[in-house]
Formats: structure tokens, C-alpha cells, sequence
């Protein structure tokens, strides 16, 4: 069964769009009796960065994290690759080449950041637990290799001079920095960021819009990210979901989604009679 | 030297060697608690049952021989043959990665997610559980164990203490493997948590679940490593403990002497549990020598605790352990 689209788009910047990489159909999830997310359906395709945004509470984070797998849904169906994907543990998605990063940073506090990011890795490490408990032929090997992949994203995200730093002594910001590292370096071919820009001032966002931007631009990742400012989703999008209450109330270019009055009432709010 | 100060000396080489031995059990503690939060109440009937496997495969023993021979009437004990000590030891391994594998399936996979004292709890039961099987497979009688390790007096360095100061230390070979074993031990854990990937993974598993799955590492696979290192550290731990008194049920107990070492070096240090181990074995000695006669002898019993209890009221966290601060 391959339902993988192959017609693509173009946009206004002139960068290629492929086919369909990642198709969400009518997702539901629920909490006890509380719906999180109501039958929401979206596409993700090869190459954009797409955006899910919406007001607090709107189903955004869970959204991300049935695509990552942290939640299944009762409902519905997820495609990845053109294959239907059964429900799976986050460790299996993650191996299928699905990376993320999280709302409140989920680093390793005690280990460097070279370690950090090595652990992004570990999926691709092909050595087995023999040649791994006496460190020898394929593991050592294997390890050269994966440094050099390493060092190249530490040099891409500027990272250098805090190699050696264990995590936890670092700001908030080079930790968000450190935490796209290890998702990147596991080369994904889908990569969720989960309010990359949250708590950050200014110039940190900056920095973080220029490195999604290049990510997307050298490596080719599709990106999708949960924002809540808006200004900085428009900017960076190429398609935009919005969500409120749990349902989907907009799909489109950051400009269609701009001029819809839902979603126009949904961020501003409108008075129910 | 003084008399006083070369027996002080003796004593003290004698204790830290002791030590050693506390910081075995203690490591297995250690392995499992940094890998899962679990504080295995069971890693010192591990040990003994690991030690009942060993010379039960050495001998020959029929397992669950005293069963079999009840219910349908036979006698059979042995199977008649002698395994080399070497493959002993490597099918108890073996034995002690399955049990891993069980206990991960059978009883943690049931229990993630929960408090950590439902999982000590946990363990309380496999504690016992295990005790009575060892019972059942191998008997309760008290077994030489036998694994051709050097035992008795240190000639050497008797010798040479004795042409030195006129008065030969008693050191036991057996204590002297012991520390080579633990130390080969700890350097091998360490290059193997540092610079390996299935290392890292552990340390990655220790310090943040949700970052482990999100980057592909299955924690259900790590607990099934951890617990299979710390059968083995008990097996090492067992062999170490066993020739030294032989194979006896009071071996589960030993890990209650490990309970000071670790509040002196912290849970989740593992050097912290070999110095825990050292300042224990070396402290409980010398006080016993220099104090113990004051006060009526019998300290050892309970020097390790009240150290231990002064350790919780001055530095919870331990010589080596991660100081917990929160944020309000």
C-alpha cells in the first residue's frame, strides 16, 4: 500500500516541495473523557517546514507527541513514508527517523555535550554488544566515524567552544541549541521541534530562526514546529496548521491562515452569543 | 616502628581488603539504582544465589533434586561429573543474564511508571523469592566453594614485613585476588560506561527517560543490561564472598553491610561505592583495634551504621553522590 504523493509545490522563494512524507488522518485523542485532539487530518511534506500554532491548550503538544509517539491516539491513522505506522513505542519511532526536541529541554544533565549529541547517534550505530563490551574491530571504528558526523553539526550550530561542558552548567538558550544538535545528528528525516523559540529573548530567537532555516536549507530536513509566536511562525513556515480547542480550524500558507477570520477570532478572541 | 603502630598498619591493610569486599556488593547496587531510580533490596541474594549455581554446576548437582526425589520417590543427588571451574562460571553467568531477562519481563515491565517504593517493594519480593528457589534447586546445606583461587597467608609478604620490621604481616591471598578482581572490575565498568555506545545509552537512560525514547534507546533492552551487569557483579561478588566463608544463606545479609557503604559514597557513584567500601572495611579495623578494647570489643557490628547515621546528618548525599538541589 504506497499512497506517497509525489506532486510537490513551490514556493514563494522558489524552494522545491516534494510529495507527502508524513499524512495525519482524522486524529483523535482523548483523556479519559477529555478530548485532546477532535479528528484532525494534515499533511507534512518532503522538504517543508510546517507549522502547528495555536492558542494555550489547543492540542498542539500532543499533536506533536503522537507523531512522535509519546501518545497514541484512539482514533485514526498515521502515515509515514507512504506506510501506514502501528502503534509504537517513542524509542521505535525514533528509530524509523523521526527526531525531536521538547517544550522544557530533555537533555542528559550529566553528561558533555559532545555526549549529548554522540546519544543521538546511538540509533545508527550498527556494532554489536560483543564488539561493544571489548571495544574492538567494528566499534571502535564505528565511533571515529560517528565523532566526525558530530563535530560537523557542532561547527554548523556554533557550538564549539562548549564541547566539553556538561549540560547542566549551560544557559537556557545553548541548552535549546544543544538539544537541536542531538536531533539532528541522528539525520531525520522528519524533524519535530516542540516550541523551539519558548522563554527565549530576542536575539536568541533570531539565532534559533537562522539555524531552522539553514537546517532546512543544507540538510534538507522537513521540519515541523509548535510555536506560540506568531510572528516568528510566519516568518519561518511554509504551511501553517492552526489548532483551537482541540480541533482544526485553519490550514494554509502563512498567508491564507493570516486573512482566515477563524483563526482571527481564535488568537484574538470574539464574543460567543 | 612501634608494635602498636605495625599491628594499627595490619590491621588497617587487613580492613581496606575487607572493604573491598563490601564495595562488590555495593557496586551492584549502585549499576541498578543509577540506571532505574531501584534500590534492589535483592542484589545480595543475587549474589548468593548466583553462588549456589556456581557450585551446584561445579559438582554436578541435580537441581531440585530433594523435589524430584519426593514426589516420585527417587534418589538422585548427582549427575556424577566434575565441571571445570571456568565453565562453571560461565554457565552461571549465562544463568544470571536469563534471570535478567525474567525479572525484566516478569516484574519490572509490570511496575514502570510507579513510585519508587512500590519497586522496592518489588524487589523485597524477589528477594525472598529467590532465596527460596536456591533453597529449592540446591539445598541449604552450607557448600565449599572452590573455584581454585589462592587462599591462606601471603608467604611473600610476610617475609618480607618480618625482615623489615621483625614483625610478619598476615595478609590473605584470597583478599589480594579480591582486590585485583574488584579493581578490574570497576576500571572495565567504567571504560565500558564511557566510551561504548550501549555505555552511553545507560548513562542516557540514568539521567532522563523521555530523552532516552527520543532518541531511539529502548529502556526496556537497558534494564535487561543492567540487571545482567549486576548479576554478574554479584556472581563476582558470590565467587569472592563464598571461598572466603562458604556458600551459606547468611550471604544474602552481606548486603545489609552494604548499606553504609553506599550512604558514605552515594547511590549513584561507582567509585563512590569502592571508597564507601574502603573506609568502611579500613575504618571498622582500626576502630575495633584502637577503641574497641575501651569500650568491650564487638564494634564491627555497628561502626559501619553509626558512621553511616553521621554521613545522613552531615552530607545526605554522600562522599561522591549528585547534591540534589531544587528550585522553588
Amino acid at each position: 500500500m504506497n499512497q506517497m504523493n509525489t506532486e510537490g509545490y513551490t514556493t514563494a522563494d522558489g524552494r522545491k516541495i516534494g510529495g507527502v512524507l508524513m499524512e495525519m488522518k482524522n486524529i483523535t485523542l482523548r483523556f479519559g473523557g477529555v478530548a485532546a485532539i477532535t479528528d484532525i487530518s494534515f499533511d507534512i511534506r518532503q522538504g517543508e517546514i510546517r507549522a502547528i500554532i495555536g492558542p494555550n491548550g489547543a492540542g498542539k503538544s500532543s499533536m506533536l507527541n503522537v507523531i512522535s509517539g509519546f501518545y497514541v491516539p484512539q482514533e485514526g491513522e498515521v502515515w509515514f513514508k507512504g506506510y501506514k505506522r502501528g502503534p509504537m513505542k517513542p524509542y521505535q519511532v525514533a528509530r524509523l527517523g523521526i527526531a525531536r526536541t521538547f517544550q522544557n529541554i530533555a537533555l542528559f544533565d550529566g553528561m558533555s555535550v559532545l555526549d549529548n549529541i554522540m546519544t543521538g547517534r546511538l540509533t545508527m550505530m550498527k556494532s554489536g554488544l560483543l564488539s561493544q563490551a571489548i571495544w574492538w574491530g567494528s566499534a571502535q571504528r564505528e565511533e571515529t566515524e560517528h565523532r566526525e558526523k558530530v563535530e560537523k553539526i557542532i561547527d554548523f550550530l556554533e557550538i564549539q567552544d562548549i564541547r566539553k561542558t556538561p549540560v547542566g552548567r549551560l544557559p537556557y538558550g545553548l541548552k535549546k541549541r544543544v538539544e537541536l544538535a542531538r536531533a539532528l545528528a541522528a539525520e531525520p528525516r522528519l524533524l519535530l521541534l516542540d516550541e523551539p523559540m519558548a522563554g527565549m529573548n530576542v536575539e536568541e530567537k533570531e539565532d534559533m530562526s537562522r539555524f531552522i532555516l539553514d537546517v532546512n536549507d543544507e540538510f534538507g530536513t522537513t521540519i515541523a514546529l509548535i510555536e506560540h509566536d506568531m510572528g516568528v511562525v510566519m516568518d519561518l513556515s511554509d504551511r501553517v496548521v492552526v489548532m483551537d480547542y482541540g480541533k482544526k480550524i485553519g490550514d494554509g500558507t502563512p498567508d491564507e491562515v493570516r486573512s482566515n477570520q477563524a483563526v482571527i477570532d481564535a488568537y484574538l478572541g470574539v464574543s460567543h452569543d | 616502628m612501634s608494635d602498636q603502630l605495625l599491628y594499627a598498619t595490619e590491621a588497617a591493610l587487613n580492613g581496606l581488603m575487607a572493604g573491598v569486599m563490601y564495595s562488590l556488593v555495593a557496586l551492584g547496587f549502585v549499576l541498578i539504582f543509577k540506571a532505574s531510580g531501584i534500590f534492589n533490596y535483592a542484589q545480595g541474594v543475587l549474589a548468593l544465589f548466583a553462588a549456589l549455581t556456581l557450585v551446584g554446576f561445579q559438582t554436578g548437582q541435580v537441581p531440585f533434586s530433594h523435589l524430584i526425589n519426593a514426589i516420585f520417590g527417587t534418589n538422585i543427588h548427582d549427575f556424577g561429573w566434575q565441571l571445570p571451574a571456568i565453565v562453571a562460571i560461565l554457565l552461571t553467568g549465562l544463568v544470571m543474564i536469563g534471570l535478567a531477562v525474567i525479572i525484566e519481563r516478569y516484574v519490572l515491565k509490570h511496575l514502570v511508571n510507579q513510585e519508587p517504593i512500590i519497586l522496592f517493594m518489588a524487589t523485597i519480593g524477589l528477594a525472598y523469592f529467590l532465596e527460596g528457589m536456591g533453597d529449592l534447586m540446591w539445598g541449604s546445606d552450607i557448600k565449599k566453594l572452590d573455584v581454585g583461587l589462592p587462599q591462606g597467608i601471603n608467604e611473600t609478604i610476610d617475609n618480607v614485613t618480618f625482615n623489615a620490621f621483625g614483625y610478619g604481616f598476615f595478609i590473605d591471598n584470597l583478599d589480594i585476588v579480591a582486590t585485583v578482581v574488584a579493581a578490574l572490575l570497576v576500571l572495565s565498568l567504567t571504560l565500558f560506561s564511557q566510551y561504548t555506545k550501549y555505555g552511553r545509552a545507560l548513562r542516557a537512560v540514568a539521567d532522563d527517560h523521555q530523552a532516552a525514547l527520543s532518541v531511539g534507546i529502548s529502556l526496556r533492552f537497558i534494564w535487561v543490561m543492567v540487571w545482567s551487569i549486576a548479576g554478574i557483579v554479584a556472581l563476582v561478588a558470590g565467587i569472592m564472598w563464598g571461598a572466603k566463608s562458604g556458600v551459606q544463606f547468611s550471604l544474602s545479609l552481606i548486603a545489609l553491610k552494604a548499606l553504609p557503604v553506599l550512604m558514605l559514597g552515594g547511590f549513584t557513584s561507582i567509585p563512590g561505592a569502592i571508597v564507601g567500601g574502603l573506609i568502611i572495611g579500613m575504618g571498622e579495623k582500626l576502630f575495633e583495634f584502637w577503641i574497641g578494647p575501651l569500650i568491650g570489643g564487638a564494634t564491627e557490628n555497628w561502626f559501619a551504621y553509626v558512621l553511616a547515621l553521621l554521613f545522613l546528618v552531615f552530607r545526605p548525599q554522600g562522599l561522591f553522590g549528585e547534591k540534589i538541589i531544587e528550585r522553588v
